[in-house]
């Protein structure tokens, strides 16, 4: 029964001001879709929670001039789903963070906060790892970008230091002839978690894959960036036996657990399923584009 | 009153509840409050099974805020070497469930309450609540719980004169079973499990109880009978029922979970304790932890039948888990599952055992699905050995009028093989499968129920009506009964209120569960309205000076029954309404009556399902349900029952299960990943009504509720195995267990 501050600064400056002072005890709050439920359950009981989403760099979509985009870290999945833009530069990581729980979490869920939360089966992370974001982070010692496969440190852990925040992403500019997908794997077909996600981003050149890259969610502590897959892919036509080398490589990246949501032996049969499917798709998309 | 000229049976009228609930005014158990209200919160066992050596409440009691603490010693104690029943349930487990007393059984049992000034105050005293257990070694599985060196749960039970975790043992017999498999020309015996589900109504448990300092309580809470709740807090407390009145919220789904009570004795003696109304509101936790799940089962059935596809002899073994106290459904299971078909030779026995989990409770067709998702699936087997149509094979054997089932009746006139035959010329039965489609079949039944009811029908004074009954209305029975009503009246259903009233304002009314709350409550609202139009007619008479004999009701008015009556023009209902009080004051009746005559009700079942090969998932793709309702009284409420089981059996073939962790405990106590069906898993699940009236009931309804979840488990097997080839003998039939099997087949 302790009581709980609650804070809505304007500025990062603040926002990292009071997280940095409140010395572990304050928990930022973007969506809240994570971290309210995680309250309820008496899973966390910070003394000071730090609602973000007042702060204009952390809720803007911007592409910039050289056609990337820079998406802050608590804009909600409904807002980017309404961006006329982004969804046609990146269906797939759309889809991944559309993916996210149902329309009424989707008004307030973010990438940033499925990040941040750190769960190694989060949907939309996969997805930013394929896409080759970089994370924007500022703290009291100013600001700094990580690769987002970097963020995750283990289950509900991140290498975030203290005080610091996650700003937003950036996505690199597409070279012509690119796609990208995501695909998980729930034994339902909504309001589950993934048993496996996997995201996939390539560019085609005449039909030959020139960049590849795959991220693998819900197999190991962390999400994977699976780059033996991505070799495998680039410089094939996306024939079945680049596929299979890829789907092979992907099943080798697993190093799941058996739980109460998926077996091992099902955990890595079916990542290297979604590898083959999800490149199928990201394959159609590059060719449409 | 079957006539098809009726004018509000069977039509699709608006529910008196509708509005209320679709805009979120419908007042349910937890939005109860009250001045001066505290909360209760439960300790609960940390343990799996524990000997309770002692408790300690003094810290709990001392923290400031707190009001009351109650334990075992509070509730009142059925010592355990006598049976004393109500209804179905034995109060020795009731007693123990409620509050555990010499042990604690299932991880999750309460021992202990506290009331407080606010929730988490209370939760707080629970953790200062000193409890000294003697942890005891668990068996969770029936087949853990069989073994010969067992944990035993309770030394007080024997079976075969041996200590045992076989609680009890029931036994359908009927012609000589070895004469029987010595005739047939194709047996098949297969051995089946399934996990047990839980009811997953929406709305938790809740309660609010005031207790006055002259000792009459009043209990607000949601349930699926409050004079079930009336008639237990009564025993577990000691008050007398005339000290309670207990008044229904809306309920937000029970599918039999609501037929005991948890909260509201404990809630009582909180309450009596400490001088303040309290309020006690389970956790989704708690409900998925604590209130009962149906029963995991093992079962091995045999069937023998000649190459002409007759069915010569039946056995069953049906091993149902009980949890932490005797009372799995094995009625149901034993008994209805072969109880669609005529054979002439059956042995069925159903076993209950306890385990260290959550006490079962009522689930919708209690143990039937059990009982019919082996039977079904080995029919299936002997359709494909004889090359039989499926649903031809039950039709050779099917059971109607005059049929002696196992269980123990002739049947009188009844619907079943009016569904088979529905099923059979649905063109869903002809449409042709996709890649990786199957299609699968099968049938069920259920007993239905009559029993207690009561009804009061009075005219207002403006000549409206409002009909009052004492079943809690979970599926639409109010709109059924205004249906009813109007059309008894003659009379527009917008005039109608049907409400539901509590313990203190209309006689016993047993609960609604076992299909009977229309079936039983159209009997005393008939015969109340029969009175009433007697009533109706006599005040007719009197203003008229004729015989009352000589008026007839009709179109909601008295006529004078002919020519030779007299020549008066029609008095409405509202014109005698307002001659009421001259006529000899207000006109209504009530009728009580304990209801018979309630006929079983069947079900045939089509399903499509589609498996992704690579991911092991199936997909329910098509559904038709084919039921006889006897009557359709408001068929989209009929229409939602066939739905909703079917809905829930889905889920409990496909996914549902609760998961124990290697401390005893459930390991998935949530929605997120005790995987219920959500919209978009199930296809639009089609119904076709089959309506072949009751002759025991004035409308000739049977019970609807139930017979819907008895087949899918079965028919969802069977068509995976059209689709795959590949027999399933284990529930659920989940993506992980179908990629290994065909795995292993590739
Ligand atoms: C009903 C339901 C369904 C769901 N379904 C899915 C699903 O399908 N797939 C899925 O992946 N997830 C799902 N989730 C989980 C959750 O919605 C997602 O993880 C979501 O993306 C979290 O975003 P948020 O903005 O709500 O985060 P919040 O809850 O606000 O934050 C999450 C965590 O990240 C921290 N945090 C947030 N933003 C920052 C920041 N900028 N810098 C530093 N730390 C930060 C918070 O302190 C907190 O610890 C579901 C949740 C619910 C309630």
């Amino acid at each position: 029964m302790s009581d709980m501050r609650y804070v809505v600064p304007r500025t990062l400056d603040e926002a990292v001001g009071a997280f940095a002072e409140a010395k572990g005890a304050a928990r930022i709050l973007a969506g809240g879709t994570d971290l309210l439920v995680q309250m309820r359950a008496g899973a966390v009981r910070p003394g000071l929670v730090i609602d973000i989403k007042k702060i204009a760099e952390l809720t803007g979509i911007e592409e910039t001039a050289d056609g990337g985009f820079r998406i802050g870290g608590a804009v909600a999945g409904a807002r980017l789903a309404e961006h006329p833009r982004f969804g046609k530069v990146w269906p797939g990581l759309l889809e991944a963070i559309n993916l996210i729980g149902s329309t009424q979490v989707q008004g307030r869920a973010s990438a940033g906060g499925n990040l941040c939360n750190g769960s190694p089966a989060a949907d939309s992370v996969p997805a930013m790892v394929a896409a080759g974001a970089v994370a924007t982070l500022q703290g009291p010692k100013g600001r700094r970008e990580m690769p987002v496969e970097d963020v995750p440190a283990g289950p509900g852990r991140t290498n975030l230091q203290p005080g610091e925040i996650l700003v937003g992403f950036i996505l690199p500019p597409r070279p012509l002839g690119s796609g990208d997908a995501y695909l998980r794997m729930i034994p339902r077909t909504e309001m589950d978690i993934a048993v496996v996600g996997c995201g996939v981003n390539l560019t085609l050149k005449d039909g030959v894959c020139t960049a590849a890259r795959v991220g693998l969610g819900a197999v190991a502590p962390t999400v994977l960036r699976v780059d033996a897959a991505a070799k495998a892919l680039i410089g094939s036509r996306l024939d079945a036996a680049a596929l299979d080398a890829a789907a092979a490589a992907c099943r080798a990246a697993c190093h799941p657990i058996d739980d109460k949501r998926g077996t091992i032996a099902y955990r890595t049969e079916v990542a290297g399923v979604l590898l083959k499917r999800a490149a199928g798709i990201a394959a159609d998309r590059a060719k449409g584009a | 009153m079957n006539e098809m000229t009726n004018k509000w049976i069977g039509r699709r009228t608006i529910r008196p509840d509708g509005a209320e609930k679709v805009t979120g005014r419908a007042a349910f158990a937890a939005d109860t409050t009250m001045p001066g209200m505290i909360w209760g919160k439960l300790l609960r066992s940390p343990h799996p099974h524990a000997h309770i050596r002692a408790i300690n409440t003094a810290k709990a009691e001392a923290l400031t805020g707190v009001k009351a603490v109650v334990t075992a010693r509070d509730i009142v104690d059925f010592p355990v070497d006598k049976s004393v029943m109500l209804g179905i349930q034995d109060m020795r487990w009731m007693c123990r469930n409620v509050m555990a007393r010499e042990k604690a059984l299932f991880h999750g049992h309460p021992i202990a309450a506290v009331a407080a000034t606010t929730a988490e105050i209370a939760a707080e005293a629970c953790k200062l609540i000193e409890v000294d257990y003697e942890v005891l070694p668990w068996a969770i599985e029936i087949d853990d719980a069989l073994k010969p060196d067992a944990p035993i749960l309770h030394d007080f039970i024997r079976f075969e004169g041996k200590p045992s975790n076989i609680a009890g043992k029931l036994e359908h017999k009927l012609g000589d079973i070895a004469e029987g498999f010595a005739k047939a020309d194709v047996i098949v015996e297969r051995t089946f499990t399934t996990r047990p589900v839980h009811q997953g109504y929406i709305e938790p448990q809740a309660c609010l109880v005031s207790v006055t300092a002259d000792g009459k309580a009043t209990i607000w809470s949601s349930s699926q009978g409050h004079f079930m709740v009336r008639a237990m807090t009564s025993m577990l407390t000691g008050l007398p029922q005339s000290s309670i009145r207990a008044i229904p919220a809306e309920i937000g789904g029970g599918f039999g979970g609501k037929t005991i009570i948890y909260l509201e004795p404990v809630a009582t003696m909180l309450a009596k304790k400490s001088g303040r109304p309290v309020k006690m509101v389970m956790t989704r936790e708690e409900v998925m932890r604590a209130t009962g799940p149906t029963s995991a089962s093992k079962s091995t059935v045999k069937i023998g039948a000649t190459k002409d596809g007759r069915i010569v002899a039946a056995q069953g073994a049906f091993y149902l888990q009980a949890g932490a106290l005797p009372g799995s459904p094995i009625r149901g299971s034993a008994g209805c599952a072969f109880a669609p078909y005529n054979i002439p030779n059956v042995l069925s026995q159903g076993f209950d055992v306890v385990c260290n989990r959550s006490k079962v409770t009522a689930y919708r067709a209690p143990g039937a699905p059990i009982g019919a998702y082996p039977v079904e699936c080995v029919l299936d087997e002997i359709a494909e050995k004889l090359g039989i149509d499926p649903l031809d094979l039950r039709l050779k054997n099917i059971a109607k009028e005059g049929t002696k089932a196992a269980h123990g009746p002739v049947y009188p006139r009844i619907g079943f093989a009016e569904t088979v035959a529905a099923a059979r010329a649905h063109p869903h039965y002809q449409a042709p499968l996709g890649p990786h489609q199957g299609r699968g079949v099968a049938s069920g039944f259920w007993f239905n129920a009559g029993g207690e009811s009561s009804a009061q029908v009075n005219i207002t004074e403006d000549g409206n009506v409002v009909v009052t009954t004492g079943h809690p209305d979970i599926g639409g029975s109010r709109a059924s009964i205004a249906n009813i009503t109007a059309e008894l009246l003659g009379i527009d259903y917008r005039r109608v209120s049907v409400l539901i009233g509590d313990t203190a304002s209309i006689g016993f009314s047993n609960l609604t569960g076992g299909s009977r709350a229309l079936f039983a409550s159209s009997m005393v609202v008939t015969q109340s309205i029969e009175k009433v139009i007697a009533t109706l007619r006599e005040r007719a008479a009197q203003i008229w000076q004729i015989d009352p004999e000589a008026v007839t009701w009709a179109e909601g008015a008295a006529h004078p029954a002919g020519k030779n009556a007299g020549n008066f023009p029609p008095l409405t209902l509202a014109e005698i309404a307002a001659k009421a009080s001259a006529t000899g004051g207000p006109i209504g009746a009530g009728v009580q009556l304990n209801t018979t005559g309630a006929e079983g009700g069947f079900a045939t079942h089509i399903c499509d399902v589609e498996v992704d090969l690579e991911l092991g998932i199936v997909r329910v793709v098509r559904f038709t349900a084919f039921q006889d309702a006897g009557r359709a009284i408001h068929p989209s409420y009929v229409e939602g029952q066939m739905q909703g089981g079917v809905a829930q059996g889905i889920g409990w073939a496909l996914n549902e299960e609760y998961i124990y962790n290697a401390k005893g405990q459930v390991d998935n106590p949530s929605f997120l990943d005790y995987r219920m069906p959500v919209c978009s898993d199930l296809p639009m699940i089609d119904t076709v009504i089959v309506e072949v009236p009751n002759p025991k009931h004035p409308q000739g309804v049977r019970g609807v509720g139930e017979a819907s979840i008895v087949p899918p488990l079965a028919a969802i097997s069977n068509a995976v195995h059209n689709a795959l080839g590949k027999r399933f003998y284990a529930l659920p039939i989940s993506p992980p267990k179908v990629l290994a099997a065909l795995k292993t087949t590739a």
